[in-house]
């Protein structure tokens, strides 16, 4: 995260926008899948009084976000008495040192992975191969996008911007399978090519999707399987999770768990839902003999100081408001160039990376509200997207700023011109003049004003102005 | 002390603090979370079985109602119609138990969780055709079993073999995951090591959208309801 890279991606979002909009196959793969995926919640919703539950949901994530130092320390001690080890990492760096460490204690070269998006935040996998350790991504999606030297183009479907010819092509060029358009002989290759990692592995990484704090319970949430064995499998298992994902009862996990997988993929629930409670016991015959948990802050308890932006925390990375927004659907997820794409990523990467590098981040949307719409914990995206314009040009200094590069969008003109305005508006005099002035030289207004005439025409004053006209109205009425 | 581990424990305070700051003396206020939506279902046990039964085959589980004294047989008929060489059963519980008693037959071969895995990963994951293990009962809204692995049963019995048989008894199906550990009480008498809700083989969909079953768990989840 910390890498020039990843910033310099991060501004290259005007061409790489205009570079997906022009690839037809991307627009394509994107529209067809979401179309799709959109299509399964609802359906996977029919029976339920979804507003109910997703009242409960956010109720629930509200509840743990209210408590969370606590949360964290009852989830730290009972993890602890049943043996699970824990870290604190307040970087992303941080994170990939203590993971280094573990590993090293154990002279492990061999790491297999299960899905992680933090792991991803962090870049883990680079850190640890400079390390001379080999990260291999297990989940099929993310294997594919290893395989390719690729990022995540979605949360839940690492690899939904790819076809199966593409994704034949490519399995055909780096691991020697026979170019297939069935889908079932390629997961089954990849399926082979997996087992024996599984089997040699000596350290097993995965994401949290909810900690729970009363039971010292890590919950992981997956169809493959692949999540399972990258925690039973090798000898130890480092769980990886950012500090927001705490919940505080055990019964909490029940109404986000039918919220999560319902919301991303329309599924009732996953095949597999892994409750992890402690490495193996003195008379267990599998499980790892080590599990860890590392807690990752990176600028999530920066955006907790802030009673507003703190709802980005509630998030449970379902992925339902990309499926639903009509800019990630056309533009995909790589144009977006950060770890989360689309609206979560909107309201999430800038205290991650700072405004001053995603500063095109929060005005990429049409404000439609689609994706306050159908997040299952009520996170009123589009009010946050607002909040965060504001916070790139310093318009609101009613409260000291907390999100890192506030104020980078705020230019002398524009600012000059605002003051101008109020200087104007705030006094009858000074605004009929300026009025009446408007209508006396229009013909002179600019005809090109920037980005916004790009595809519009510019605005023109009225010949007269209202006061005239109301005027000129009562006139017409009186005679 | 080592100095990284000085640096980490400064890690722990400087983030608890930030939020304990953070936080202010503002309280947050928190609406109350009614779990009602989440619990009250009130099916029939008919009615629960018969969820349950179309859940998990909507996702490719396979689903048996046998009589109590025929699931042996049941269990051999699938195996052979399924060509399995031979199914791996714990010695230690009570359904592996009758079934060894029970078993006549030469082949399918019968074989036990004895050692650690480490032991014997490559047989695990190379030679075992099957598994059957219990489990604590199912979850009638989403299709699911709820499997505590247990020295007896590892966990990895569920996950590796390409075939997991399951058995089910027919009062043990709850409405919804939020009954099924309010009644056994899983938070109150913590949680084991591993505990786990299946619902259906192993699957993916992450080329294209299409779905593919098998790809690391097991390819076929069958499962017999004892009525
Ligand atoms: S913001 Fe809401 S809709 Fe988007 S990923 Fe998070 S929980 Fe899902």
């Amino acid at each position: 995260m910390s890498t020039d890279t990843a910033h310099s991606d991060v501004q290259q979002f005007h061409p790489r926008v205009r570079s997906a909009l022009e690839n037809p196959q991307i627009r394509s793969n994107f529209r067809s899948a979401m179309d799709g995926l959109m299509g399964k919640r609802q359906a996977a919703f029919e029976d339920w009084e979804l507003e109910t539950l997703r009242d409960l949901g956010a109720a629930v994530r509200l509840r743990a976000l209210s408590r969370l130092p606590e949360l964290l320390v009852q989830l730290e001690t009972n993890c602890q008495l049943q043996g699970i080890r824990v870290h604190w990492a307040e970087t992303g760096d941080q994170a990939c040192e203590i993971i280094r460490d573990i590993c090293k204690a154990r002279d492990a070269r061999r790491v297999i992975k299960g899905k992680s998006m933090v792991s991803e935040e962090m870049e883990l996998n680079h850190f640890l191969e400079a390390e001379g350790i080999e990260a291999l991504e297990s989940d099929l999606g993310e294997y594919i996008v290893q395989l390719a030297e690729e990022t995540p183009s979605h949360i839940i479907m690492p690899a939904i911007h790819k076809n199966t010819d593409e994704i034949s092509d490519l399995m055909h060029e780096k691991t020697g399978t026979e170019r297939s358009r069935d889908v079932g002989y390629l997961t089954a290759s990849a399926r082979q090519q997996l087992r024996d990692k599984f089997m040699q592995a000596d350290v097993g990484i995965s994401g949290v999707n909810f900690a729970v704090a009363e039971t010292g319970t890590l919950c992981l949430v997956e169809n493959e399987g692949n999540g399972r064995l990258t925690t039973t499998v090798p000898p130890c298992h480092i769980a990886v999770t950012g500090i927001e994902k705490v919940v505080e009862h055990l019964e909490d996990v029940a109404p986000l768990l039918a919220l999560l997988t319902r919301s991303a993929t329309g599924q009732h629930i996953t095949t597999y839902f892994n409750m992890i409670s402690g490495p193996r016991k003195a008379d267990e015959k599998d499980g790892p003999e080590e599990v860890h948990l590392v807690l990752v802050d990176s600028g999530r308890s920066s955006i907790y100081q802030d009673q507003e932006l703190l709802d980005t925390l509630r998030c449970i990375r379902c992925g339902a408001c990309m499926n639903h927004c009509p800019v990630y659907a056309r533009v995909g997820g790589h144009a977006y160039g950060t770890t989360y794409p689309g609206p979560i990523g909107k309201i999430l990467m800038p205290h991650l990376l700072g405004l001053e590098n995603t500063r095109d981040l929060p005005s990429a949307s049409t404000l439609c509200g689609a994706c306050g719409e159908v997040c299952p914990v009520r996170i009123p995206i589009p009010k946050l997207l607002q909040r965060l314009r504001k916070e790139s040009v310093d318009g609101d200094r009613l409260r000291p700023s907390v999100v890192p590069g506030h104020g980078v969008k705020r230019t002398l003109k524009e600012q000059a011109s605002w003051n101008g305005y109020r200087w104007l508006a705030s006094d009858p005099g000074r605004y009929r003049l300026a009025g009446w002035m408007m209508t006396r030289f229009r013909a002179l207004t600019p005809r090109n004003v920037g980005p916004w005439t790009r595809y519009r025409t510019a605005p023109r004053p009225a010949a007269k102005t209202l006061h005239q006209l109301m005027a000129a109205r009562r006139r017409e009425e009186q005679s | 002390m080592n100095p990284g581990k000085t640096a980490r424990n400064q890690s722990r305070t400087a983030i608890l603090n930030r939020l304990r700051e953070g936080r202010g003396d503002q309280a947050m206020t928190v609406p109350a979370s009614d779990f009602a939506v989440v619990r009250d279902r009130n099916w029939t046990p008919a009615e629960r079985l018969d969820r349950f039964e179309a859940r998990i085959s909507s996702v490719n589980g396979e689903v048996h109602r046998v009589a109590r004294e025929q699931w042996i047989d049941t269990l051999y008929a699938l195996m052979k119609a399924k060509g399995l060489e031979n199914l791996l059963v714990s010695e230690d519980v009570e359904h592996g138990r009758e079934l060894r008693r029970l078993w006549p037959w030469e082949a399918p071969a019968l074989l036990g969780y004895e050692q650690p895995i480490e032991h014997w990963k490559p047989a695990m994951f190379n030679n075992v055709a099957a598994a059957l293990t219990g489990c604590l009962g199912a979850i009638a809204e989403t299709g699911s079993l709820m499997l505590w692995p247990t020295p007896q049963e590892p966990r990895l019995m569920s996950l590796v073999p390409p075939v997991h048989f399951v058995l089910l008894a027919a009062d043990c199906v709850y409405d919804t995951f939020h009954q099924a550990m309010a009644e056994q009480q899983w938070a109150q008498q913590g949680m084991p090591t591993n505990a786990l809700l299946i619902s259906g083989p192993s699957k993916t969909a992450d080329i294209e959208q299409t779905l593919a079953y098998g790809v690391h768990g097991p390819r076929e989840l069958v499962v017999l309801i004892l009525e």
